[in-house]
């Protein structure tokens, strides 16, 4: 190990632990890889900011933060010209328990506008390249936390999921990430895209480090009624000597038999299959029959969500304001055409469509209980295992540019979308290279709604068999 | 059903250029075609899902507890004047 910002979050805190070094070395190692960042990973960083609280707590590690997360002081863009010079006026909720658990917010990272994407190819501000190819793209839309931690720009990051937007950049990238079930963590603070599905996650180079990190962030939270008062495991001290002996893993046949996945990704699944049977894991074949549904539920609900999440930006009290308003209705829409770009504006439009009159009960009704059909399916699965194991993305890293279709970018969380809508936990962990190509491919593992300790516990094993 | 899609912007109060018409058009329309697969799924006596997690309401004591400064509150909008947001005039005939 030659430099800093290549550390984990344990590595890190033993190094200080040890007095090898402090927060001090630490954020200035970071920030010296912020300076060259050739990914474009970074949309700013508060260097002064984050060196001061370094000062403050020698012993604390740094983290880098999704661009719509709110941090006191520093601008939050959500990755759309609309907040250009938006500067957060308080903390979220994950960024106070972050900073009271040892850990320092340190820059502000790329992803797709309003989290709408999976290339981090819709950020306004330009996209981020993929450490392992940079004519790739991250993955989306937490691609800036990926590349960041994939490509050693970070020592960890927080990312948001809400349809897949943790677990196929990491994926894409070479990181673990972890969406928690729904509720398992707070969103005060955190721009709302999809509210009945967005959570926040870790975004880290091991098992180990997501567990720490989850563990910080986890819990109620008044200002967030969606969080119950559940208690929070130790989730560090129960991955320890975690095994697969006699965990039932569940291979859902849905996922195994649909068309365009990448023989690259079935390979390495095979063989992440094959390593989970060798460490003493029983596989199950089990089916989950709405799989082929979730996806257009998704593209009805998350639109809808969006669509009156969005509402409020209309240049009155934040964000742009167009010069050409004159009236109400132009200080509206002008404000919002010239600060939203393409992809939200699809989606608001979609969002909007679907809870029309006339149309609302054949779409936004209907896909709520297609969604009840979807979270069936797993509540029986999980019934019969304690985890499934899937494909992650169905394929490697993509080119940039390569996908021009808004519905085949869409395609990409095929495999990451039911267990969203489902509000069960799930993790991308690394598997593995395609070959020729050298390019990373992570599997995802999923668990029941608040079964994080058994869902770390099973990754962990894995990390270590693989 | 076939998805306007300038007509929705509009209810949407979101401008679009004659370029993006173009563009958004057909996109919509494929994507609108997609999520109709279902349609062809048999809900009937099925519940609807409204979040990821069974809810009930989540009560707090109503009490005043301290909320954002003004200023605070008032330091990212577009414009000001004393301790309000200062709009485009908004009723017709009225002075701006």
């Amino acid at each position: 190990m030659s430099e800093l910002y290549e550390l984990g979050i344990s590595e890190a805190r033993k190094g200080i632990a040890n007095g090898d070094f402090t927060a001090v070395d630490l954020v200035e190692s970071v920030i010296s890889r912020y300076e060259s960042d050739d990914l474009h990973a970074y949309l700013t960083f508060d260097e002064e900011g984050a060196l001061e609280l370094a000062r403050k707590n020698p012993r604390a590690v740094p983290v880098a933060v999704k661009d719509l997360i709110n941090v006191e002081g520093q601008p939050c863009t959500c990755a759309s010209k609309i907040l250009e010079g938006y500067v957060s006026p308080y903390d979220a909720t994950v960024i106070s328990r972050m900073k009271a658990a040892g850990f320092i917010p340190a820059g502000r990272v790329n992803m797709d506008e309003f989290a709408m994407g999976s290339s981090t190819e819709n950020s306004a501000y330009g996209p981020t390249r993929n450490p392992f190819d940079r004519d790739r793209v991250p993955g989306g839309s937490s691609g800036g936390s990926a590349a960041a931690v994939g490509g050693n720009l970070c020592i960890a990051a927080l990312g948001t999921d809400t349809g897949g937007s943790i677990r196929q950049p990491a994926s894409f990238c070479n990181c673990v990430g972890v969406k928690p079930s729904y509720g398992r963590v707070s969103r005060y603070g955190v721009t709302a895209f999809a509210s009945s599905l967005d959570q926040v996650g870790p975004m880290t180079k091991s098992v180990e480090d997501a567990a720490v990190l989850l563990q910080a962030i986890a819990g109620h939270d008044e200002m967030d009624g969606t969080t119950p008062r559940e208690p929070v495991p130790d989730y560090a001290e129960l991955i320890r000597g975690a095994s697969l002996k006699g965990v039932r893993i569940g291979l859902p046949k849905e996922y195994f038999n649909v068309g365009g996945v990448d023989a690259e990704v079935s390979r390495i699944t095979d063989e992440a299959i094959s390593k989970c049977e060798a460490a003493g894991a029983e596989l199950v074949e089990v089916s989950l029959p709405h799989t082929s549904y979730a996806m257009a539920v998704y593209y009805i609900i998350a639109p809808a969500e969006a669509s009156a999440n969005l509402a409020r930006f209309d240049g009155v009290r934040y964000g742009h304001r167009s010069r050409e308003a004159h009236d109400v209705l132009s200080l509206y829409a002008k404000s919002r055409a010239e600060g939203f770009g393409p992809e939200v504006k699809r989606r608001i439009i979609m969002g909007t469509y679907v809870l029309s009159s006339g149309y609302y009960d054949a779409y936004y009704g209907r896909a709520q209980k297609v969604r009840t059909l979807v979270k069936r399916d797993f509540d029986e699965a999980f019934g019969k295992v304690d985890a499934l194991l899937t494909p992650c993305a169905p394929t490697p890293a993509f080119k940039i540019g390569e996908l021009q279709d808004p519905l085949t970018m869409y395609l990409n969380d095929l495999f990451t979308i039911p267990s969203a809508l489902a509000g069960v936990c799930a993790a991308s962990v690394p598997a593995g290279f395609a070959k020729p190509s050298g390019l990373p491919v992570g599997v995802q593992f999923v668990c029941g709604s608040f079964e994080e300790a058994r869902l770390l516990k099973i990754c962990k094993a894995f990390e270590d068999a693989r | 059903m076939k998805i306007d899609a300038a007509y929705v912007a509009g209810l949407a109060r979101l401008e679009l250029s004659d370029g993006e018409k173009a563009v958004f058009q057909p996109q919509l329309e494929r994507i609108v075609e997609y999520v109709e697969k279902i349609s062809g799924v048999d809900t009937e006596g099925v519940e609807p899902m409204m979040h990821g997690r069974p809810l009930v309401n989540a009560y707090r004591e109503d009490v005043v507890r301290p909320s954002m400064d003004r200023e605070k509150a008032l330091s990212n909008a577009p414009s000001t004047v004393g301790a309000e947001f200062l709009l485009p005039k908004i009723v017709e005939g009225a002075e701006s």
